[in-house]
């Protein structure tokens, strides 16, 4: 018997061991690995998961993309989010962050999307394994360096040499510029591992809790009636609170994502 | 003392550092709906803040739970 809960598909009942880092395991989807000259190119459950945020995503743009005068309700939904991550760039770079509406929508909407279905209950499906791509550094860090790769461009294409005035504050006094200098330098690029490392440790963290959580709620009703009163009952409704709270650190690590991308281009456009 | 009872001990301890994170974070909102509640007039100009403080005391967090994962299951 396995026991499927919040998109998590729980240890088999048997068990009773608790696996929680099982769920983050990448294998292929069609059972064995497909090796090109020495390179492993099998499809994944990542990339399985990435088509599928892909084609949400492009199902969910598609439906609200009409142009339509008076918005439909759906057209309503994406001019939201649309019009939120434009906000958010004119509030933090100004006038000229609206050329970056595409690049930061972009990243919001597949972060969001991605965070999201992870947590979707599919595992209900027998055979079907949820799989949150943004619970794995490889994704998040490649995410997190073409953030700053942009902010690199930009600034060394706008302000050239003159970008390295980001580091020396104004008005810092002479004596200070060198330790000032390293201390901001190390801060600047610090930025894409603290960026990336957020997300996929946050992902991470709750996926472990909510499958800690589930392998209680297995293990007591093993155990017996008793087990099930103490243990698996309120650790079914500390998982319902914590499943809502996942929804919504879902939505703030890419809104956390987006805002620190549009606020790194701050810097990069207008230097201090 | 054994090398894997010294592993669990130190990711127990590492634990404490998510508990001081949460009253980092708290702190964060605390004091923002502190100032908001004096001035709400200006309190939305001021979300983006609210949650880039927020993103910096969460980050401290994590790593105390990252350390923690590193020990149990990779060290």
């Amino acid at each position: 018997m396995t026991y499927v809960t919040n998109g998590n598909l729980a240890v088999a009942a048997e068990g009773g061991k608790i696996d929680p880092m099982h769920q983050f395991l990448i294998e292929p989807v069609l059972g064995r690995p497909w090796i090109v000259g020495g390179y492993d190119l099998s499809f994944t459950n990542s990339a399985l998961w990435m088509v599928i945020t892909l084609v949400a995503l492009w199902l969910f743009m598609l439906g609200g993309m009409k142009r339509e005068l008076v918005p439909s309700r759906w057209q309503a939904a994406v001019e939201g989010f649309t019009g939120f991550v434009q906000n958010m760039l004119i509030s933090n770079v100004g006038p000229e962050g609206k050329r970056f509406v595409p690049y930061v929508f972009s990243l919001f909407m597949f972060i969001l999307f991605a965070n999201v279905l992870g947590l979707m209950p599919v595992g209900i499906v027998p055979g079907w394994h949820p799989f949150t791509i943004t619970s794995h550094l490889t994704v998040t860090g490649v995410l997190a360096i073409i953030s700053f790769s942009i902010v690199l461009i930009v600034g060394f294409g706008k302000h050239g040499f003159h970008f390295f005035s980001l580091f020396v504050p104004h008005g810092t006094p002479l004596p200070m510029i060198p330790l000032i200098f390293v201390v901001e330098l190390l801060s600047f690029l610090v930025r894409p591992f603290s960026l990336g490392l957020r997300l996929f440790v946050a992902m991470t963290a709750g996926h472990i809790l909510l499958k800690v959580l589930a392998a209680f709620v297995i293990n007591g009703i093993n155990l017996g009636p008793g087990y099930i009163a103490i243990v698996s009952l309120p650790s079914f409704v500390l998982m319902i609170g914590i499943t809502l709270l996942e929804l919504l650190v879902a939505a703030i690590q890419a809104y956390v994502f987006a805002l620190l991308t549009s606020v790194y281009l701050n810097d990069a456009v207008n230097l201090h | 003392m054994d090398a894997n009872a010294a592993k669990l001990l130190g990711a127990g301890l590492a634990a404490i550092g998510m508990g001081i994170a949460a009253l980092g974070v708290g702190n964060v909102f605390a004091a923002f709906l502190e100032g908001a509640l004096r001035n709400p007039g200006a309190a939305d100009g001021q979300q983006g803040r609210l949650f880039i403080g927020f993103a910096g005391a969460e980050l401290l967090g994590l790593l105390a739970f990252v350390t923690m994962i590193i020990l149990v299951f990779v060290a």
